[in-house]
């Protein structure tokens, strides 16, 4: 039984306001700088070409649930282009010397920087994400990785995968929405360092961004065929992952079609690397700058509507300080603006899809079931589009569906602890192992847990950073390969 | 005047610092390469192989929590006590193998010269696969191997000591625990090397070996969830294997590198994975 008042209750008994939280006039970014084509065709060997059999679908603003525009669905004919495409591409891009190589890379990300604005609200309008994220984070990132790995190009033999390292050949690369220009960045711009040629599938509902790029590569000069983009949905995906012309195969997503992909590319024993989900603990000690430790929640699970991977959607807090570190972190969840992604003030937007919704609704209904104690921001929600207020479990037991499955929502599980073991016990009690937090002033305290965590990446005092030269990527079930830094050239090389 | 009675060995398997007969009671006889009857070694079940595993998971975190000098001097004690056997394990690779006995010899000191190879990789690792990572804001940022965990061996099937010292100290070295299905029809020069480890001082568990039918035992072994990598340089079967390993996300090397420098490197990273600890820097 839940006991705990709900904040949207009191917000409508009129008992609270929004606790101390200053109001903002709306600062909408202008839309304008943006001009969308009615559809959009497949980008196949250096042109957009109309899909095989014509067949098309809509990609939402998920923040209104309106069209935006309509993209082409690629057939599995489609695919074959495209690969074949990328085939006849490889071998005068394997043999460009890697300086040249690096300097159409650099381009690119030059390019990235000067219509970072217009990708950000491209970005934001097809996602949801707010323009404060792929402004600040998203398109800035998705620049520096082309930056970092045009800097490669030229010194692959001192990367430490043998004095001569050679390209796989051609990559397939499916990418989520949550992420979905710096995901192609992630994946492009190693893969193009290192002489492989790229057919890249965006997600469905977040083409757009992707379709921008192509046009960034066009302006790049890019030889044609060198990185190919073929918008559709999982068949689209599963076309490119089974096709024999395929050399290597990354893929970021979910762990249920990663195990799917791994089963079916295991007979080729083809080079596969994976990047999985998540269900990261946030460790907060009970001699942690609780300041920042709060930011750092807040930051962990609500960054991105808790679309993330990584997020720090478990909070394992030393029971000493609990009541204080809940008193604070319902204070600042009060205070977080959801709304208008276009708005310069909202921290948190839409959620991506109605599909997305539906999964975080039918979790949290489940840990309402099973006893945990639900609070959930009395900020109120637009009318239209899809939209979940963060929300704050307690009462979580390790056994509940929500301290064990993905919620990928603005939605955070609170446990307690009272031992550094207990600790590293509860943050490893989960299938998956891509990031965790530790919060604490205490050094080698920090490095003990780190030390302990089965978990990829490892957050001192911070959580949700990313940089082109810091590798990321999980353990266990959270997939296998790294991306970033000098181990992301690994996985494109054949080593 | 009578010829003396040879005394007969069975070779068990070793499970848990343990050597033990299956626990399904079985056997079978192992010919040599002439086709003549060698020794009796027991017939594994897929209970055995999940004990293995069992046994293999308790073990390794305290190994891997060893420092890195230590795990190398271990494995360095293991070549002594391969080299102190040397005779024995080149006549018996001799018999396996269907080679001369200068043939075998020589297989066997290469094997012994790799293990002593990989037990100084053990504290160098973390320096060439990690290290730390220039990132733009205030923070130390760092890249560290880490041990995968259990890793299921297929061993080679042809060479029997010297491809298995390969597939069996990669992924030691660098803090997994290994379960090792030995080669079916040259399975004897395994079990010895599972009772060397024994002698060792590697821990209870560390290595286990298994003798068996493949068929029976590889799915088994492959589809267990707490087997992180798999080795599949022996299997007769890889898709298959590689295919069940996918349920739980394992790490699988397909096929085993060759027995250089390079291709030792790249066995010791395909059992790691990578951790980056980003830690804040201010005064």
């Amino acid at each position: 039984m839940s006991s705990e008042p709900n904040g949207q209750e009191l917000a409508r008994a009129g008992r609270v306001s929004r606790l101390g939280a200053l109001e903002y006039a709306p600062a909408p970014e202008s839309a304008a700088i943006v001009s969308l084509a009615d559809a959009y065709g497949l980008y196949i060997d250096g042109h957009f070409t109309d899909p095989e059999r014509h067949e098309s679908f809509s990609t939402l603003n998920p923040a209104t649930a309106a069209p935006l525009t309509r993209v082409a669905r690629a057939s599995a004919a489609d695919v074959d282009a495209a690969v074949e495409a990328a085939r006849r591409a490889a071998p005068a891009w394997a043999a460009l010397p890697g300086a040249e190589r690096a300097k159409y890379l650099f381009r690119i990300s030059r390019i990235i920087q000067e219509r970072q604005r217009e990708l950000a609200v491209l970005e934001t309008l097809d996602n949801g994400k707010p323009i404060r994220e792929t402004r600040d984070i998203d398109v800035p990132l998705a620049a520096g990785h082309f930056f970092y790995y045009a800097g490669w190009a030229d010194k692959l033999a001192f990367a430490g995968f043998g004095s001569d390292p050679r390209p796989r050949g051609v990559v397939g690369q499916i990418i989520p929405w949550n992420f979905p220009l710096l995901m192609a960045a992630w994946k492009l711009a190693p893969a193009l360092a290192t002489g492989n040629t790229c057919v890249l599938k965006p997600a469905e509902t977040t083409p757009l961004s992707a379709l921008a790029l192509a046009d960034i590569l066009e302006q790049a000069e890019l030889p044609p065929g060198v990185v190919n983009i073929v918008t559709g949905d999982g068949a689209t995906g599963a076309d490119l992952v089974g096709h024999p012309g395929i050399d290597k195969v990354a893929f970021t997503g979910s762990t249920e079609v990663g195990r799917q992909i791994q089963r079916r590319l295991a007979a080729r024993g083809l080079p596969l690397t994976l990047e999985l989900g998540g269900k990261g603990a946030n460790i907060v000690f009970d001699d942690a700058p609780l300041d920042e430790a709060i930011e750092g929640i807040i930051d962990g699970i609500f960054f991105n509507q808790g679309h993330v991977c990584c997020a720090g959607s478990r909070l394992l807090v030393h029971e000493g300080i609990a009541d204080e570190v809940l008193r604070r972190l319902r204070r600042r969840v009060d205070q977080l603006r959801v709304g208008d992604p276009l708005d310069k003030n909202t921290d948190v937007g839409a959620i991506n899809s109605a599909a997305q919704l539906a999964r975080i609704e039918e979790l949290v209904a489940a840990g309402e079931a099973e006893g945990a104690t639900r609070y959930t921001s009395a900020c109120p929600l637009p009318a239209a589009g899809y939209w979940f207020a963060p929300t704050v479990f307690t009462d979580v037991a390790p056994a509940h569906r929500i301290a064990r499955e993905e919620i990928f929502g603005p939605v955070l599980s609170v446990m307690t602890f009272r031992t550094p073991e207990e600790a590293v016990a509860k943050a490893n009690d989960t299938t998956y192992g891509l990031a965790c937090g530790v919060w604490s002033e205490k050094g080698s305290r920090t490095l003990w847990v780190a030390q302990r965590l089965r978990a990829g990446v490892v957050w001192a005092n911070a959580y949700n950073r990313f940089d082109p030269a810091s590798p990321f990527g999980g353990v266990r079930e959270s997939g296998f390969g790294r991306e970033g830094g000098r181990h992301g050239l690994e996985a494109y090389l054949g080593v | 005047m009578s010829e003396r009675l040879d005394v007969r060995k069975t070779y068990k398997l070793v499970i848990g610092g343990a050597f033990v007969r299956s626990e399904s009671g079985r056997a079978y006889a192992v010919a040599g390469a002439d086709g003549a009857f060698l020794a009796n070694a027991a017939r594994a079940s897929r209970k055995d192989v999940r004990d293995a595993v069992r046994a293999a998971q308790a073990a390794q975190p305290a190994w891997a929590a060893h420092s890195a000098l230590l795990r190398g001097q271990v494995l360095y004690r293991l070549a002594e006590m391969a080299e102190a056997r040397a005779v024995e394990l080149g006549d018996q690779v001799a018999r396996a193998e269907g080679v001369d006995a200068g043939a075998a010899r020589a297989s066997v000191a290469r094997g012994i010269d790799r293990l002593v190879w990989y037990a100084g990789w053990a504290d160098k690792v973390g320096q060439v696969l990690g290290g730390a990572n220039d990132v733009a804001g205030p923070f130390f940022n760092f890249s560290i191997p880490v041990p995968v965990g259990v890793v299921g061996v297929v061993a080679p099937a042809d060479s029997s000591f010297e491809g298995l010292v390969d597939a069996l100290v990669a992924p030691l070295v660098t803090g997994n625990a290994v379960v090792v299905l030995a080669s079916e029809h040259r399975p004897v020069p395994a079990v010895l090397l599972g009772e060397m480890s024994a002698t060792a001082d590697l821990e209870a568990g560390l290595v286990n070996v298994l003798t068996g039918r493949l068929d029976e035992l590889g799915p088994v072994l492959a589809a267990h969830e707490a087997v992180d990598g798999l080795d599949l340089t022996g299997a007769t079967d890889p898709a298959a294997l590689a295919a069940l390993a996918a349920h739980s996300l394992t790490r699988v090397l397909h096929a085993g590198p060759p027995a250089t420098p390079e291709g030792g490197l790249r066995r010791l990273r395909a059992f790691v994975d990578t951790t980056t600890v980003w830690h804040t820097v201010g005064a």
